[in-house]
This record gives C-alpha cells, sequence and structure tokens, in this order.
C-alpha cells in the first residue's frame, strides 16, 4: 500500500515537472519559428527587445524605466508605427546579474532576431553586454547617466556623460564657493571612475578632497561612513552611492542634525522615484545634478507625464532614467524612419544629427559619439519629493564622453 | 538501520552501462553540436560546465557527507585564473587589460604577472582551489566539524572571496569582474568554429570527470569514503583516518569546480563576483539536490534540468520565472526528494519490463546521513 502510494507521488510530480518544461518548451517553439525569417522586416511586426532587471536589487530601479520604453512604443504604435509596421516589444529579465545580461542580450539578437535592444543600468551590466552587441553587430540603446570613457560603435547612450552631469554639478559646487568635498560612492565602476575623474577636476579647480570611501552594492552598514564624513566637515559631499544604500545613508546622515545648506550632497544616482523610495524628510534641502525633473518646463514634458500617470497611475512619478529610455525609442524609430530600414549600419548612419523635442528639451544625436547632447540641470529635492531646478546650463551640451575638451581630464585616459 | 552503504551500481552490466555512456556523450559530442544553433550550445556548454561542478558536489556531499555551500569560491578561483590569462593574452604583452585602464591602474599588479603563462594558469585554475580546499578540511576536519557547520564556514569564505573581488577593483574588476573575454589560447572566439571546439572540449572534460568520479566511489577509497559519512567513529576505531578521507573527497571536489569555472571563461565570456559568492554556491547544491545526490548520473542530470527550466522559464516568463523556479524545486523536494535520480529509478522499476526486488532504504546516502541510531 504505502509503496503504490509513493508511486502516484512521484507520477505526480514528475507529471508537474513536465508540464512545467512543456509549457517552457512551447513558447521556445514559437521563438525558433521566428529564427526562420531572416530579417526583422520581413514580418508585420518589428521586434525590439527591452533588457532590464526585473527580478534582484535594481528591479525598483529598472523597471521604471521599463515602464517608459513601453510606454514610447505604444504611442508610437498608436500613430502608425515605424516603416508602417507595429512595434513588437520582447521583454526580457537581467535580474540584477551581469552575466544574465550578457545571456539574455545574446537570446534577443540571435534567437528573436531583434532590430535592436533597449536596455541596462548598471555600468556593469553595459560593460558585459558591450561584447555581445559588437560581436553580433547589433544595436544597443542604454538610457542611463554613466561615467564615460567609452564609445562602443554598436552602442547609443541616451543618459548623461560625465560633462553634461557631473562636470556641471562640480562647476555648481565651485560656483558657491565649496572648496572641500567628501566623496562617497558604491564600489563599483562608476562611481570609482566618476571620482577619478572628479579628484582630477579637484585638482586643476583648487578644490581639496578631503576623503573618499565606499561601499559594497547592496550594503547597508553606514554608521562608520558617517561618522567619518562628519568627523572630515567638508564644505561638501559628492554622493554616487547607488541602490538602497542611499536609504541608509540619508536616513543615518540625519541623525548628524547637520543641516542642508550648510553641507549639502549632491546625488548623481538619486531622482525621483529614490526620493520616493527613502522619504522625502531626509532629503529635502540636499541637491541633485541630471539633466530632466518631473517638474521640468517644457510642453512635451507636461505631456510626458499625463501620458505616464495615465497609462500607470496618478501616483507614479517620472525620472531622469525614465525619460532618457522614452527618449531613446523615439530617436531609434525616427532613425529607422529616416533610414528606411532597420539594418543596423543603416540606421547608425541615419541617427547621426536626428533631433527629438524630448521632456528634457531638445535632443539630438551626436553622430561620432553616439551620445546625445543634453541639458545639464542641478536640482534642489523639496519636502513633498519633486525636484526643482536651481541652476542649469544655457542650452543642450555637447557629449564629450573621454573628456577630451578639458585640460584637467589629460591623465585619464 | 544498515548503516555502510556499499556502492551499488543498479541492474545495469558493465556493458551496458558504458553503451549509456557512450550514447549520451555521441549525443552530446555529435548530435548536439549538428543541432543547436551557436547560441543553444553556448548555453548547453555552461550548462555542461555546471555539471561538473555538480559531480564535484555530489563526490564531497552525496558521497562523504560534507555539505559545502561555498563551492562558488573554488568555481570562481578556477574561472578568475582562466580570466586573467585570457585578459592578459588579448591586452597584449606590455599592455594593460582595458578594465585597468578605466580603474586608473598604471602598472600591472604583481598578482597577475604569472598569469601571463597559460600552463601556469591552468594549472593554478585547478591546484588552487584544491589547496585552498585542503587547508580548510585539514583545519576543519581534523577538529571534527560536521554538518551545518562545515556549511556555514565554506559559505562564510565564499562571501568574503566575493566581498575581496568587489573591492580590489583595480586588480579584480570589482563587480564587473573580468569582462570581454574574446579570444581563447589566441583563437577567436567569435568564430563559430572556434566556439563549438570550446564546447566540445568542455563536453570531453566533463565525460572525464565522470569516469574519473565514478572511478573513485567504485574504488576501494569511495568505500571508505561512504563509511566515513554514514558512521565516522566506527571508521576511526577501524584505524582509518577520516580527516585524510575526507580532505582528499573535498579537494577533488574544490579542483572539479576550479576546472568547471576555467572552462566556463571562454565559453561565457565573463566571471564575476556575481557568480562566486553565496546565492550561486547554494544554487550550485540545489543542482546536486534536484538531480539525487549519491548518483553522479543524478548531479549531471540535477545541473543540466535545473539550468535548462532557468534558461526556458526565463526567456517564457520573464516577469514571474522565479516564482515558477521555487514551484519546481518545492515539487521536487516534496514528491521526490531522492531527485531527478530517484524518478527515473522509480518509473524504471515500474516500467522496466524487469522486475527489481524493492530496494532497502540504505543504499540511498539521503537517508544515510541522517543522524545514526
Amino acid at each position: 500500500m504505502k509503496e503504490a502510494s509513493k508511486l502516484k507521488k512521484l507520477w505526480l510530480a514528475t507529471l508537474m515537472v513536465l508540464a512545467m518544461l512543456g509549457a517552457a518548451c512551447g513558447q521556445k517553439a514559437g521563438d525558433t519559428s521566428a529564427t526562420g525569417g531572416t530579417s526583422t522586416d520581413d514580418g508585420d511586426t518589428i521586434k525590439v527587445g527591452l533588457l532590464h532587471s526585473l527580478s534582484g536589487t535594481m528591479a525598483i530601479s529598472e523597471v521604471t524605466v521599463r515602464d517608459a520604453e513601453k510606454l514610447a512604443i505604444e504611442q508610437i504604435n498608436a500613430k502608425g508605427g515605424v516603416l508602417g509596421k507595429q512595434i513588437e516589444a520582447i521583454e526580457e529579465d537581467g535580474a540584477s546579474d551581469w552575466p544574465t545580461f550578457a545571456e539574455k542580450a545574446q537570446k534577443l539578437i540571435s534567437v528573436d532576431k531583434v532590430a535592436t535592444v533597449f536596455g541596462g543600468w548598471t555600468s556593469a551590466s553595459r560593460k558585459a553586454m558591450l561584447p555581445v552587441f559588437e560581436r553580433n553587430k547589433a544595436l544597443l540603446w542604454y538610457p542611463v547617466q554613466y561615467e564615460g570613457l567609452e564609445q562602443s560603435p554598436y552602442i547609443f547612450y541616451t543618459g548623461a556623460t560625465t560633462n553634461q552631469q557631473i562636470v556641471p554639478g562640480l562647476d555648481y559646487l565651485k560656483g558657491q564657493g565649496k572648496k572641500r568635498i567628501f566623496l562617497v560612492g558604491s564600489d563599483y565602476v562608476f562611481p570609482r571612475t566618476a571620482n577619478k575623474e572628479i579628484k582630477a577636476y579637484a585638482q586643476a579647480n583648487d578644490m581639496e578632497i578631503v576623503g573618499e570611501e565606499y561601499i559594497p552594492l547592496g550594503n547597508q552598514e553606514v554608521a562608520t561612513l558617517v561618522n567619518k564624513v562628519a568627523a572630515a566637515r567638508p564644505d561638501a559631499i559628492f554622493n554616487t552611492l547607488n541602490g538602497d544604500t542611499n536609504t541608509a545613508f540619508f536616513k543615518e546622515w540625519k541623525t548628524k542634525g547637520i543641516a542642508p545648506d550648510a553641507m549639502p550632497i549632491v546625488s548623481v544616482s538619486v531622482a525621483e522615484e529614490e526620493v520616493r523610495a527613502i522619504g522625502p524628510e531626509f532629503l529635502a534641502g540636499h541637491l541633485v545634478a541630471w539633466n530632466y525633473y518631473q517638474t521640468t518646463d517644457t510642453p512635451e514634458n507636461a505631456e510626458f507625464v499625463k501620458a505616464f500617470k495615465a497609462k500607470y497611475g496618478e501616483d507614479k512619478v517620472t525620472s531622469d532614467p525614465m525619460e532618457a529610455g522614452y527618449v531613446a525609442v523615439h530617436l531609434w524609430a525616427a532613425a529607422v524612419e529616416k533610414a528606411g530600414t532597420t539594418e543596423v549600419e543603416a540606421v547608425k548612419r541615419a541617427a547621426a544629427g536626428i533631433e527629438f523635442a524630448a521632456p528634457e528639451g531638445r535632443v539630438t544625436v551626436d553622430g561620432p559619439t553616439q551620445h546625445i547632447y543634453k541639458t545639464a540641470r542641478i536640482g534642489l529635492i523639496g519636502p513633498d519629493g519633486l525636484i526643482r531646478q536651481v541652476s542649469g546650463s544655457d542650452g543642450p551640451i555637447k557629449p564629450d564622453p573621454f573628456l577630451r575638451g578639458y585640460d584637467w581630464a589629460k591623465g585619464l585616459t | 538501520m544498515t548503516a555502510l552503504a556499499v556502492p551499488k551500481l543498479g541492474t545495469l552490466t558493465p556493458w551496458k552501462r558504458r553503451g549509456i555512456f557512450l550514447a549520451i556523450g555521441l549525443v552530446l559530442v555529435v548530435v548536439a553540436p549538428a543541432m543547436l544553433s551557436g547560441f543553444r550550445l553556448a548555453l548547453l556548454g555552461k550548462y555542461l560546465c555546471f555539471a561538473i561542478i555538480a559531480i564535484g558536489i555530489d563526490l564531497a556531499w552525496g558521497y562523504g557527507g560534507m555539505l559545502t555551500i561555498g563551492h562558488g569560491l573554488f568555481f570562481g578561483m578556477g574561472g578568475y585564473c582562466m580570466g586573467m590569462l585570457l585578459k592578459l593574452q588579448e591586452a597584449g604583452p606590455g599592455k594593460l587589460p582595458d578594465f585597468m585602464v578605466w580603474s586608473g591602474v598604471e602598472k600591472l599588479p604583481a598578482l597577475w604577472k604569472p598569469f601571463g603563462s597559460p600552463v601556469f594558469a591552468l594549472s593554478a585554475a585547478i591546484l588552487v582551489p584544491m589547496a585552498v580546499a585542503a587547508a580548510l578540511g585539514a583545519l576543519i576536519f581534523r577538529r571534527r566539524v560536521r554538518g551545518a557547520y562545515l556549511a556555514i564556514l565554506s559559505q562564510a569564505l565564499a562571501a568574503a572571496f566575493a566581498i575581496l573581488l568587489i573591492g580590489q577593483q583595480g586588480v579584480t574588476g570589482g563587480t564587473n569582474g573580468l569582462t570581454n573575454v574574446t579570444t581563447f589560447m589566441g583563437y577567436d572566439l567569435n568564430d563559430p568554429v572556434n566556439q563549438r571546439s570550446v564546447y566540445l572540449l568542455i563536453a570531453v572534460c566533463l565525460g572525464i570527470m565522470y569516469l574519473l568520479a565514478r572511478q573513485i566511489v567504485e574504488s576501494r577509497y569511495g568505500r571508505v569514503l561512504m563509511a566515513v559519512r554514514d558512521r565516522e567513529d566506527r571508521v576511526r576505531f577501524l584505524g582509518y583516518n577520516p580527516t585524510t578521507v575526507k580532505v582528499i573527497a573535498f579537494a577533488i571536489s574544490a579542483g572539479m569546480a576550479g576546472l568547471a569555472g576555467a572552462l566556463f571563461v571562454p565559453v561565457v565570456g565573463i566571471i564575476s563576483p556575481a557568480l562566486v559568492g553565496i546565492v550561486p554556491s547554494i544554487e550550485m547544491v540545489i543542482w546536486v539536490a534536484l538531480g539525487g545526490r549519491g548518483t553522479l548520473v543524478g548531479a549531471v542530470l540535477g545541473a543540466l534540468v535545473v539550468n535548462y527550466a532557468k534558461t526556458t522559464l526565463s526567456e517564457a516568463y520573464p516577469a514571474g520565472w522565479l516564482y515558477l523556479q521555487g514551484l519546481l524545486f518545492v515539487v521536487v523536494m516534496a514528491f521526490a526528494p531522492k531527485g531527478v535520480a530517484g524518478i527515473a529509478k522509480v518509473l524504471k522499476e515500474r516500467f522496466g519490463g524487469r522486475k527489481v526486488p524493492p530496494q532497502p532504504v540504505s543504499h540511498q546516502p539521503a537517508e544515510a546521513a541522517e543522524p545514526a541510531t
């Protein structure tokens, strides 16, 4: 009797496992039929890949960018799509894991034959995907500000490079007479490279770096760090922390009771979404450097914010990386229309010089660097959680990923 | 309870076993490369690397009773040894790997220098994990540390190694790890022919490791190892030194993980701390648990099935695949605690056409590892 019931259980288990694998394979079989076509132009739709972390530590940030990209695709489809075809988004989960990003990028390219991919957030994920796109001569649109010193022929960078975000941030501090700067950052490539650039800037501009501290991504133990910063008495703090470490850092910092206007923290990875997550009461009065805020006053932005809230809910906020993802989709679509094909080399050639009236204002694709002209904006975080511009560049700044236009940056590359 | 489990080779004759081994080998070496696209073949290559780790873990855990949740450490060591070699080969003599340039490192760190030599790097990929495992094992097995303590200690080491890698960006590439590996021993990895060769190399290594493990568990040493797993004190009274027995198995197990790491880098192109820390280490144990520990075929199957399921589920349901994967684990563990190999065995007994007398439970190490009564 006992043996029989055990057998039955085993059977049940086997069936369930097989059913689940079968479900997965069913989907895959659909994929393989798609590989029959050699070009994405063959069908009634044009496939694009959306590759962000939908699980893991980065999911909270990356999902918002994916949402903005889907909004842009929906808008373009509503107007008839590109080349008369609807855009079909294929999503993959990068799972906050860099090798997974590389694997899924390869899958989108070779199995789904997508025309392009929009994806990534951390520089680590971009560095992992870069060889995949270069090897396959496929196109990636990367929508987040980053540390510069990179220019892949198969990546378009729609977030800010250093001279459009960090350098203006430093210029602002210099203008405010802040001389002693403390650098805090997460321990990965973006903060370390950014701080290398900041140190070079400081040396040339008579500023003093009074400390430089790193915390591993995801780490919440910030008490020692906060004590070190407070003891150094800097004029300002330049913050390149990413993810949930920011929450711990700002909460701990608040206990020191130092007024934000006496010792402001300038953050480059804290936007509206993060402000909401951390709590505006901990952040009000501190500064951020970006290219776009939900409050940015352009007609295009009013429309973008309205459309986003209509699609995803009134309580949602919009942020710089979301806007950059939204812009990336529109720029790609415009380049495809101009090229008359989704073929990568033709799209790359067509993209040069394309302009788009973005929520942040006019943006232009710079052909040689494949970055875009962006307006730099220094913002002040308000008690309501929104960020308002206190200073900005006169117009869009030409991207300079290798900082060639700056004498102090000579030794960096 | 009969404690000392003697390896029971099932009901297959040696010739049949050889036949099955050859058939599977033929599928992996001839059929798979012919049928699969380059992308899918590379994924299969990755799964086969994981299967090598699973064999190693099975040796330590399934046959030796040493539950290690730190094999990411050994896998990572092998991977980084290979990664350093390939990055140096790619940069060319006298030049720095790409990540050092953007990390502000101006001179090649001393640690990297010997890894320019393929012989050194390849032997280090296997010997360094073995040496670390042997040292660790000698220290803790002599103190008769068992069970959860070994698991915790090995896990802590894996975590520490990952943190070390992240903290030393200039030397290790930090969180990014070593990426953009495009050549292997001077061969361009973008070339499909070379990609296939790398895959074949992995398949052959898996075959060798499987045979090696099979030899080990069927040898006299293997029996003593299982005896130590089941009743260490009795083995000690018989005059064996359980510490030595366990250290050898643990070191071999680590060496296999190191080899898998070294093979992983050319096929995937990346080695990063994300593959080294606690989470991947736990996943590795799950493969073996799901496949059926204490059977080498089970370990291999577990690694293949779990990773295949992970890929297909995450492709089919990018937003919810984690739940499905979790469900899969729970279902298998709840209904088939002996894993996939256990299911296969029962099915064979039921439908194999040949009645096998019900086997006493003691043949299953799952039971045997329980505290003896």
